[in-house]
């Protein structure tokens, strides 16, 4: 990808690599965010994400390539000031009550008291924690865990927001909530990174997305065009009134690949128009009444999906 | 942000390091006993029905308080922090590893002054002078600094388990107890005994201690306090180093 202009990005990774001993865990990736992005970094279990946001955010160096964080070498004090992070196994001070986990962050971000405690009131509002302030967090639930911890983030008011995995396994509302709170907070010009397995939260909230897997950047776009881009995953749902063998489903023509999902069959093309008349002339000759008829267009996770495999059989 | 402003800041979070280590873990089990309980009893073990008298024994369990208590949080913050998950926010927040150690090692320099005056009022107590309590202020102040960063040095392993690090701590700190003259006056020691005691930083401590309790040492107070100090730049500098190593390894 083209790198953009230093006051334009509010991240710029160049050849970032990481290795654990033999393994390449982050094999000379580079990308860009742009200030006021909404980013999404997805991929699967061990792709290297979560190394990538820990170089960011100062917790580990990396091995090669450089990293910035609004100009600032990723890792330097100047950067970690700018950014603040929700890591993703991380957990706020259980024997202190939130408000003294939030006062510690201010303290340790050189926030003024009383604009720390004007942030923490209003922060605490904002995703409903404000009645459970002088508990201790060892009684909070997970998601008002991590909803403090957010909080917690959010208490230096940073120019780059870095989010790992933020809703994973959270109920509705505190996903919900904290959903909204970043859509707030992009709004009003805060660069977000966001990292997550859920397709739909990314292609809900994120203006890019970056897919990484096995250390690598396989694809960067916005998450409509990665879409559309994978025009062969195009689908037809389709459930008969009677069992039909996959075989003969997927000698129809155009047909690329036929996955079977619950009582229904899923029938990957890239033409779906001329797919449906076949699937009604089948219908008729094989004397199965269509039960459910659906076209399907590819979803972020088929592009993901896709993209991944592309670059497994490449390798 | 010039040198000096940086350092500035840096020293004020470390200080808030402090502060949250000595609310969060001055409490903890392994604190309490191995910093606490354990010295106590080990002390009373050897002290009870022997007839000592308080000028002789006062020393002895004031170095044994001090280095009990200075090294009691600061081996067990780290892994501690790392098993609970919540080091990789610290070390994700504006400040430099050196910062964090810092803070623990103050909270554990905290923690050993603040116990080691419950001997001295035991001794005042008892009856016992302090001739020259400058010097054995200056001694407590120095000795705590060098048994906390000691204690910092038990926990470079990078294990996330604190039971594992005390048993690290333990292997040291016992021996370290029996050779420093805490029990026997140095002077009382055979040369083998002697030989071994000056490797000891707590030998030091409770020589300036004997010095300033029982108006006289084995060593010159001025030798003690060059070799403490010798000491804690050395445990100080270790405990930084080979925690900037290890601490990203815990993550």
């Amino acid at each position: 990808m083209a790198m953009q202009a230093d006051d334009v990005l509010a991240i710029e990774v160049d050849g970032l690599i990481k290795r654990f001993g033999q393994l390449l865990a982050v094999d000379r990736i580079s990308f860009g965010v742009r200030k006021g992005e909404l980013f999404g970094f997805l991929g699967p279990n061990g792709a290297g994400k979560t190394t990538t946001v820990r170089i960011l955010t100062g917790v580990m160096e990396a091995d090669g390539g450089s990293a910035f964080v609004m100009g600032h070498r990723a890792g330097s004090l100047k950067a970690k000031q700018v950014a603040s992070v929700v890591p993703e196994m991380a957990n706020a001070y259980t024997d202190l009550p939130g408000w003294n986990n939030l006062m510690l962050m201010a303290e340790l971000y050189g926030v003024q008291t009383k604009r720390a405690r004007e942030r923490s009131v209003s922060l605490l509002q904002a995703l409903a924690l404000q009645d459970r302030k002088d508990n201790l967090v060892k009684t909070y639930s997970k998601g008002m865990k991590q909803r403090l911890i957010l909080c917690m983030a959010l208490i230096s008011d940073p120019d780059v927001l870095f989010l790992d995995e933020p809703t994973s396994g959270l109920d509705v509302q505190s996903a919900r909530l904290i959903k909204d709170l970043l859509r707030d907070l992009n709004k009003n010009g805060k660069t977000i990174f966001l990292t997550t397995h859920d397709m739909d939260e990314a292609s809900e909230l994120c203006d890019r997305v970056a897919i990484i897997n096995e250390g690598r950047i396989v694809a960067i776009d916005a998450p409509e065009k990665l879409r559309m881009a994978t025009s062969r995953m195009h689908s037809v749902e389709v459930s008969f009134d009677d069992a039909v063998p996959a075989d003969s489903l997927a000698q129809l023509p155009g047909v690329n690949t036929v996955k079977k999902w619950g009582d229904k069959y899923r029938l990957y093309t890239a033409h779906p128009g001329d797919l449906v008349v076949s699937l009604v002339n089948y219908s008729c000759s094989s004397g199965r009444k269509i039960v459910s008829l659906n076209t399907l267009a590819p979803s972020l996770e088929d592009a993901f999906v896709h993209l991944t495999e592309e670059q497994a059989s490449d390798a | 942000m010039p040198k000096a402003a940086t350092l500035m800041q840096q020293a004020r979070r470390s200080l808030t390091i402090a502060c949250k280590d000595i609310r969060i873990y001055y409490s903890k089990g392994p604190v309490i006993i191995f910093g606490v309980l354990f010295p106590v009893f080990l002390f009373l073990s050897y002290t009870i029905g022997r007839h000592l008298n308080a000028d002789s024994m006062i020393p002895g369990l004031l170095g044994m308080t001090l280095f009990f208590t200075a090294t009691s949080i600061s081996p067990i913050v780290v892994p501690w922090e790392a098993q609970a998950r919540t080091l990789e926010r610290l070390m994700s927040c504006p400040v430099t590893i050196e910062t964090i150690i810092m803070g623990d090692v103050a909270a554990s320099f905290a923690f050993g002054i603040g116990l080691s005056l419950v001997p001295i009022a035991l001794g005042l107590f008892m009856g016992i002078s302090i001739s020259s309590p400058l010097i054995l202020a200056l001694a407590i102040i120095l000795a705590a600094f060098c048994f906390a960063s000691l204690g910092s040095v038990f926990s470079v392993p990078p294990t996330n388990i604190p039971a594992t690090v005390n048993m690290i701590a333990s292997v040291v700190k016992f021996p370290v107890v029996f050779i420093s003259g805490v029990f026997i006056p140095l002077s009382e020691l055979p040369n083998w005994g002697q030989a071994i005691a000056y490797v000891s930083p707590l030998t030091y401590f409770v020589d300036i201690a004997r010095h300033s309790i029982q108006g006289g040492g084995h060593i010159p107070v001025s030798a003690d306090l060059l070799i403490l100090l010798g000491f804690t730049a050395l445990f100080t500098l270790a405990a930084i180093t080979l925690h900037r190593r290890t601490m990203p390894r815990r993550i």
